[in-house]
């Protein structure tokens, strides 16, 4: 009995809470994205849908749902349905190894706040996640049209260049963890008594740019570039199908969003764990303290929409390779001089 | 389209339409690009989807009458092809406006030429991805739709002049809301500015994009801010003075490497100047009739003229040929957005797909002027 409850019954609520969550939290942050963008803009967003347009987020999905679903006559049928699928499982998967608090106790049993821990946790986000671009590619490919193509080849560029960045920079975190599991990093940190951050600021900075870049966000945008390329990659996308695409790419910042809290900024940890004077900080549940962090990136991205134009592909592939990449790996070998002069992990 | 037993992949070059229906060609431009891969190897414009045939209708209307049409051109800068048209026929009838018109007709102008440049900032900013900008300049454009609006009832195709003078009295309040309005913008240029002019992203977007230097934009007859962003200081309202320009105090900005950073700094300026002008004539409006003494049914004397304006895209000039008749006998435009978008051919070559709707944008293209 006890095993069915550990391994089938739990699992299986926490695998549901995750499928719900997703979509409830795109609903969220698209209402939040225009309200937000909106009052930058010194403008009022929706507000027509419900009080403060808050049934926009209902009225959204709604509205792509009954849209009409086209499929160009010279596109390839089956992959151009699959494509926007293969974008959102892995957006969707890569969840499962994230943890968002300590472990809680309910009936007498102990509930680990993520779906599985596994020691390679952050080889499995990094692999599973880069399957995403392939939707997109797929998607810009079979549309057979030139503008979805050229979307979908910057992608494909964009995603080889800040892939190789984003694995560097987080290097320096798995240094001084000497893990890979995501909650032995969260764990780590606690005993550090500080969040990676203050000790990798400049890996922080180059993953989070990097993540920026690979959820194809602003001003990173350039495969789906309204202004230049129509609606880039999923030009030919409409309705139903367009959805996916739309929600893995918001799922994408919510993975970004996390691991960056994760991996920098301690987790579920309340700032500096181990100061006693700031213990009355712990009153706030481990789980508040991350989504809070988490809707901190999350506001970033929406500032970052309304603040900068969108770079220039070729501008675009400098910065990763000629930029991001040697700083990243410069990153490294700091860190790595350091820990062996100071001894062990950090 | 590539044919049936070929793929876009087997394509070394593909020829993609940009427009006629695209975000970024601001009307219905249409780009033939040739691309390899995103590099531009040529690009041809095709014009026409928007022809309504404004001179043809000119020659079959009577000289009263073509003004409507003419707001419906550059539907942008409609009060300068009002100014640039009434002028010309002034000229022809050898009629002075009177002072006051004078005065209103410069107010109005330069308000225009505002908020025409906020509408290029807008999308222009649009285009290079910031969409901020976008929606602050249309927020000061509403204030001076506003005036418009309040004046003359109309915000877009305003026909507010007349062949003599200004149909309409200026409304009570009309200085108080114009001199608010040039009190409170250029804090507002300044926070465009904030946003684009030392922004990184920005200057990589624009600087050395687009080059056109002195020498191919006058070979190319190009006027108003792309000409000036190339260092020629070539302005008609300080060259070829028309209306009471002289008795104001304006600079006239000018770049120097003719780059779409430089016709950015342009336009700025230009805003900034305007505003200056405004707030001068605003201050001197003299009493007085607002029509000069023209006959209902304009006949002008058997002739042709050609006479031109500074409007905000550059020259908009007028040709008529009169038979002594009450319709012109030959009617023709030179418009700045039609000559200046020739110069697109050789600023987007060897560039990328990214620096075209750049180049587009800079160069504040109104298809409705070009396709008139």
């Amino acid at each position: 009995m006890d095993f069915a409850i550990d391994y089938i019954l739990i699992p299986l609520i926490k695998i549901a809470l995750i499928l719900a969550i997703v979509p409830g939290y795109v609903a969220v942050i698209t209402l939040a994205e225009r309200k937000v963008i909106a009052w930058m803009q010194v403008r009022l967003g929706p507000m027509r849908v419900g009080p403060w347009g808050i049934l926009q987020m209902v009225a959204d999905p709604l509205k792509l749902l009954i849209k009409e679903d086209i499929v160009p006559d010279q596109a390839d049928r089956w992959i151009f349905t699959l494509a926007p699928v293969i974008c959102l499982i892995p957006a969707f998967i890569v969840l499962a190894v994230i943890p968002i608090g300590p472990p809680i106790h309910i009936l007498g049993r102990t509930v680990t706040m993520y779906l599985t821990d596994i020691n390679i946790g952050v080889l499995y986000v990094m692999s599973i996640s880069s399957v995403g671009v392939l939707g997109i590619i797929l998607g810009g490919w079979a549309s057979n049209s030139k503008y979805p193509l050229l979307g979908a080849l910057r992608s494909a560029a964009q995603m080889v260049s800040y892939e190789v960045a984003l694995g560097f920079s987080i290097i320096g975190v798995l240094m001084l963890s000497g893990s890979l599991s995501l909650v032995s990093i969260v764990e780590a940190q606690k005993n550090t008594g500080y969040w990676y951050v203050f000790l990798q600021p400049i890996g922080f900075i180059l993953f989070f740019i990097c993540g920026v870049a690979e959820t194809n966000r602003a001003p990173f945008d350039l495969p789906e570039a309204e202004s230049e390329l129509v609606a880039g990659f999923h030009t030919e996308y409409s309705g139903f199908r367009f959805s996916l695409f739309f929600l893995a790419e918001y799922a994408n910042m919510l993975t970004v969003a996390a691991m960056a809290v994760t991996l920098f900024w301690g987790g579920w940890l309340r700032p500096f764990p181990n100061v006693a004077a700031l213990s009355f900080l712990d009153l706030i549940p481990g789980v508040l303290w991350f989504i809070a962090k988490v809707v901190v990136f999350l506001y970033c991205y929406l500032w970052f929409r309304a603040s900068w134009p969108r770079y220039r592909y070729d501008q675009l592939m400098k910065l990763g390779w000629q930029y991001l990449l040697p700083l990243s790996m410069a990153n490294v070998v700091v860190t790595a001089v350091v820990v062996l002069v100071l001894g062990g992990k950090g | 389209m590539p044919t049936k037993d070929e793929t876009l992949f087997d394509a070394s070059e593909i020829t993609v339409s940009m427009g006629p229906q695209h975000p970024s060609t601001h009307g219905v431009l249409q780009v033939k690009l040739k691309l390899d891969g995103e590099r531009v190897i040529d690009a041809e414009c095709v014009i026409g989807y928007l022809h309504r045939g404004v001179e043809k209708l000119g020659e079959a209307q009577t000289y009263g009458q073509w003004v409507p049409t003419l707001d419906r051109m550059d539907y942008v800068a409609a009060v300068s092809n009002c100014l640039g048209y009434c002028e010309t026929i002034e000229k022809l009838l050898g009629v002075t406006a009177p002072p006051r018109a004078q005065y209103i007709r410069i107010i109005m102008t330069e308000l225009n030429r505002i908020s025409s440049h906020l509408l290029w900032l807008g999308t222009h900013a649009l285009d290079i991805g910031a969409m901020t900008v976008f929606l602050y300049a249309f927020r000061e454009r509403e204030e001076i739709l506003k005036i418009f609006e309040n004046y003359c009832g109309a915000r877009l195709t305003t026909h507010m002049f007349r062949i003599g003078g200004t149909q309409y009295e200026i409304y009570a309040g009309f200085e108080d809301q114009v001199r608010k309005f040039v009190r409170e913008f250029p804090a507002h240029v300044d926070e465009y500015e904030t946003l684009l002019t030392e922004n990184r992203i920005w200057i990589g977007r624009t600087r050395g994009v687009g080059v056109i230097s002195a020498k191919e934009a006058i070979d190319l007859g190009v006027t108003g801010p792309p000409l000036r962003g190339s260092g020629v200081e070539w302005d008609l309202r300080k060259a070829k003075p028309y209306c009471i320009y002289p008795e104001f105090q304006f600079d006239i900005p000018t770049g120097t490497t003719g780059d779409t950073y430089d016709r950015y700094m342009v336009r700025i300026e230009e805003m900034r100047q305007s505003a200056r002008i405004v707030a001068q004539a605003v201050e001197k409006i003299p009493d007085g009739p607002i029509m000069a003494k023209v006959s209902k049914i304009i006949k002008p004397p058997v002739g042709d003229i050609y006479h031109s304006i500074e409007a905000p895209k550059g020259e908009l000039g007028y040709y008529i040929v009169s038979d002594g008749s009450t319709q012109p006998y030959r009617a023709r435009v030179r418009p700045p957005s039609f000559v200046n978008l020739q110069a697109l051919k050789k600023m987007v070559a060897g560039l990328m797909v990214a620096d075209v709707v750049a180049i587009i944008g800079t160069l504040d293209i109104v298809l409705g002027e070009i396709d008139r």
